[in-house]
């Protein structure tokens, strides 16, 4: 599991969002009562719910690193015992009064509501009662491994019953545990000379050789397959190998066979796993029909943060065969080997896996980023899309740099994020459709579409750094980046649609150059990403993603000047992952989160309009940060309609 | 775009003709790197393979008067792409088969292909079988898999052209086309006023007018 367990959250109310309701602010008089937490009967803790809450406390300079502070419901429970182990970890803090966990682990029946908040603190309350007479067996529903240790000291019940990991912990069973899952953590287990995924991420994507013919470098082979901080496995449900990131078959042969016996073993029993940890790296495994999908990682993402990346993946492959075609390989041959329908396709399985490895922030927030346009050029854009649509036309994109610049579809079928996804992986990842330097036309299923039948894609690439009227297909070939190219890409249902939709690129290229919005683009590509300060002068903030939930699309300011190279994007990706799961995960109800590290603080908020996530460097202050927050999502109010596509180009 | 360029200005007794060509093949073999060396003179170590099929259009000089435009179908090689093909394959002018001398097998696929388009494909069409992978050969003598005599005797009796390429090289990439360009029937096409040979969907039109508009700026520009 992935946890902060060094990072400081709270729940607080910076922007007037309506937070979860006695987070935080009643604590400290609650604290203060409780000496006796255990064996409480909940009475004296519904008195305290009555209390008026305070005003937060100014930011404190509490040297008290690492609270693991109890989570919502019974945060007076652990107070007192947490706190004198607290002093063991090394990060800033904010102090116990003011933090709280995001609850990841919180007794499933406490919700935001108070009313079952006043049950589950009850609830907790009982489960203290209970363990002391009995304290190795836990809670039941606050099934945290942890409150299974048998070293497990009375005192600490109430820690444990949230589910928390205590950092603090002491016992070798607790370092040990916590050390697996501390690991996870960008701030404390990366620091910045001795960063093993920063420095390996480098290498992780080298080529894995194959085994020669006598085997005698399979050694080293594997030693390096071992190295790779993540790696993706896809099985048929016989356990025949159809993918694996790294390695070729025979030298990763019998880890198949391991990941075959353990997943059946489970499937068998009709418990089917779905995710152990083990040396440190994180397992989980995704059940698709007759696919088993295994993803392991030493990047610290959650369960449900590598299980969307499983999906991902088993998109691409109905991408390829469409679901009913894949079904039916099975079921005429369940030995069937998938690896020859889907030859070829590793290169987009590949682009996928790699895009999870570096960390994209769009497939983190199931949503895509569009090109900042005027909003008048923008719609005359979509006019133009309207004007020159092809009678078969389903979809039609205009893609510039990996961003999205306008959309023509039709009313009733909005565009799936999934599906989008693996074109852009297509056509940006994948090298051979841009490196082709033609126009391309592609049979594909987009599942979230419609998985059972195909789609034909035109897709015509150019570069928009040229500027002397070559034409839209002389496209020098693997010159430019991925990053000045232009994609148009129009989708229909018609096999036999090439030529209609290829018209209908001439007369978009044309009306575009004519109007000028083909200049507007490419100035808008050249420009690339505004930076952060550019956004919000003055800013302590380095770096934010902002998704609008209703429209599915975030965006971003760029990562320099402050995250430049993989490393450190992967690091900056590693903490928005933290920070994404801290408000997404089953058990979260927090609105706002602050996490304070030893190289950055960020900050999490979320409302039923938008997600921000936030990353300043160590030294901001919690102020500094809301502060600029809340200047974002006043920028964002402004810029609304140029940095996301509002409806598009509709017919 | 180029379709609204001149339409006429040829010198006079300057013929111009445009074909559809489809390269088909088991994958691997090279078809796109044979079309990426003809149409761009380039070479990539490491090409991902093809997915669906490329269109590319590569015009060439046969001699001063005489300019032949290829419009390129190049197909993926997997299997699952197979009933595709015939969308490629049914207006086509010309094909080429290609495998790879160093596998034996893709010769096998490569007969099959041309034994579909005999039987499928426009009657007239001209069939060019080109054995890729030449380089492996020449540096290693003992890669080679299939004799060009054999080859060379398949290709004679089914009515081939034939080549063994490089597309590394470039060893007779441009001679495989310019062979191909000197057996189709330009006289015919380039009469016929632009409307490209006969046989043609009115769908191929719009690319007729365009590239035939392109081209109008004299042979002498258009060679590669």
């Amino acid at each position: 599991m992935p946890d902060d367990s060094s990072a400081d959250h709270e729940a607080t109310q910076p922007f007037g969002v309506a937070p979860r309701t006695t987070d935080g602010s009643e604590q400290p008089e609650v604290g203060n009562k409780v000496g006796d937490g255990d064996g409480a009967d909940g009475d004296d803790m519904e008195q305290s719910r009555e209390l008026p809450p305070p005003p937060l406390p100014p930011r404190p300079s509490l040297h008290v690193p690492s609270s693991r502070p109890p989570a919502s419901g019974s945060f007076r429970l652990s107070k007192r015992t947490s706190r004198p182990q607290l002093l063991s970890q090394p990060t800033t803090a904010l102090s116990v009064a003011d933090v709280h966990t995001q609850g990841r682990g919180e007794n499933a029946t406490a919700t935001s509501s108070s009313a079952s908040r006043a049950v589950s603190r009850k609830h907790s309350a009982s489960h203290s009662g209970r363990f002391l007479g009995n304290s190795d067996s836990g809670g039941e529903d606050s099934a945290s491994v942890i409150s299974y240790a048998p070293t497990l000291d009375a005192r600490l019940d109430g820690e444990s019953l949230l589910g928390d990991v205590p950092a603090e912990a002491t016992t070798p069973a607790w370092r040990a545990l916590s050390a697996q899952i501390e690991r996870d953590n960008p701030f404390e287990t990366v620091p910045p000379e001795s960063d093993v995924a920063t420095l390996q991420i480098q290498h992780e994507f080298d080529e894995i050789g194959s085994v020669d013919a006598h085997g005698s470098n399979e050694e080293t082979l594997l030693e390096a397959w071992k190295t790779k901080l993540k790696h993706f496995f896809i099985l048929s449900a016989s356990g025949k190998p159809i993918y694996s990131r790294h390695g070729d078959d025979q030298l990763i042969s019998n880890y198949i066979g391991i990941a075959q016996t353990i997943i059946s073993f489970y499937q068998g029993a009709d418990d089917p796993l779905r995710g152990f940890t083990a040396g440190g790296a994180r397992f989980v495994m995704l059940s698709k029909g007759p696919l088993n999908l295994v993803a392991v990682s030493r990047l610290g993402e959650s369960d449900a943060q590598l299980r969307t990346q499983l999906e991902s993946l088993y998109m691409q492959i109905l991408s390829t065969l469409t679901l009913p075609s894949m079904e039916k390989m099975f079921s005429n041959r369940p030995s069937t080997d998938l690896r020859r329908p889907l030859q070829g396709t590793d290169v987009l399985l590949d682009g996928l896996a790699d895009g999870f490895t570096r960390g994209s922030p769009s497939t983190l927030l199931s949503a895509l980023e569009c090109l900042r346009l005027r909003k008048t050029h923008r719609r005359a854009i979509n006019d133009t899309l309207l004007r020159v649509r092809s009678p078969n036309l389903l979809y039609g994109l205009i893609v510039a740099a990996g961003r999205l610049v306008s959309v023509v579809r039709p009313k009733k079928h909005s565009l799936h994020p999934g599906d989008l996804h693996l074109i852009f992986n297509m056509l940006f990842e994948a090298g051979s459709v841009r490196a082709g330097g033609g126009e391309n036309w592609i049979p594909l299923c987009l599942p979230g579409f419609n998985n059972t039948g195909y789609l034909y894609m035109y897709v015509s690439f150019f570069s928009t750094s040229e500027r002397d009227g070559s034409g839209p297909h002389e496209r020098p070939a693997a010159t430019g980046g991925k990053d000045d190219e232009l994609a148009i890409v129009l989708i229909s249902a018609q096999k036999e649609g090439f030529y209609e939709l290829r018209k209908m690129r001439d007369d978009l290229v044309e009306q575009l150059e004519n109007n000028g919005s083909m200049d507007v683009i490419k100035s808008a590509i050249r420009k690339g990403h505004a930076s952060c300060s550019d956004i919000v002068p003055g800013t302590v903030l380095r770096h934010f993603l902002y998704k609008s939930r209703g429209n599915v699309q975030f965006t971003m300011p760029s990562f320099e000047p402050y995250f430049h190279g993989l490393g450190h994007r992967r690091k900056l990706m590693s903490l928005y992952q933290t920070l994404h799961e801290s408000i997404h995960s089953r058990t979260a109800h927090l609105k706002v989160q602050h996490c304070v590290g030893r190289d950055a603080t960020a900050l999490a908020w979320e409302t039923p309009l938008f997600e921000l996530y936030c990353v300043a460097g160590p030294q901001a202050t919690r102020a500094s940060l809301a502060q600029g927050a809340n200047r974002i999502v006043q920028w964002i109010r402004r810029e609304e309609e140029r940095v996301f596509i509002i409806g598009g180009a509709v017919f | 775009m180029a379709a609204r360029m001149q339409q006429g200005g040829r010198p006079g007794g300057a013929r111009f003709a445009q074909f559809k060509l489809v390269l088909l093949g088991e994958s691997a073999v090279g078809k796109s790197s044979l079309v990426l060396r003809f149409v761009k003179d380039q070479f990539d170590d490491y090409r991902e393979s093809t997915i669906g099929a490329a269109f590319l259009t590569q015009t060439i000089a046969l001699d001063d008067q005489t300019t032949v435009k290829f419009e390129i179908w190049d197909t993926a090689g997997q299997e699952r792409y197979k009933s595709l093909a015939p969308m490629y394959y049914r207006n086509a002018n010309c094909a080429v088969v290609v495998y790879d001398i160093t596998q034996a097998s893709s010769l096998d696929k490569a007969k099959s292909w041309v034994k579909e388009l005999q039987r499928q494909a426009n009657e007239n069409i001209i069939i060019a079988l080109a054995g890729n992978k030449a380089d492996l050969v020449a540096e290693q003598p003992d890669k080679r898999a299939v004799q060009t005599a054999d080859a060379e005797a398949y290709a004679r009796e089914s009515n081939l052209l034939f080549f063994e390429t490089s597309a590394k090289t470039a060893e007779n990439v441009k001679e495989l086309f310019t062979a191909i360009a000197k057996k189709l029937p330009i006289e015919q096409a380039s009469q016929r006023g632009m409307r490209g040979p006969a046989g043609r969907p009115g769908g191929v039109d719009l690319g007729n007018r365009q590239e035939a508009g392109s081209a109008g700026g004299g042979p002498g520009g258009c060679n590669c």
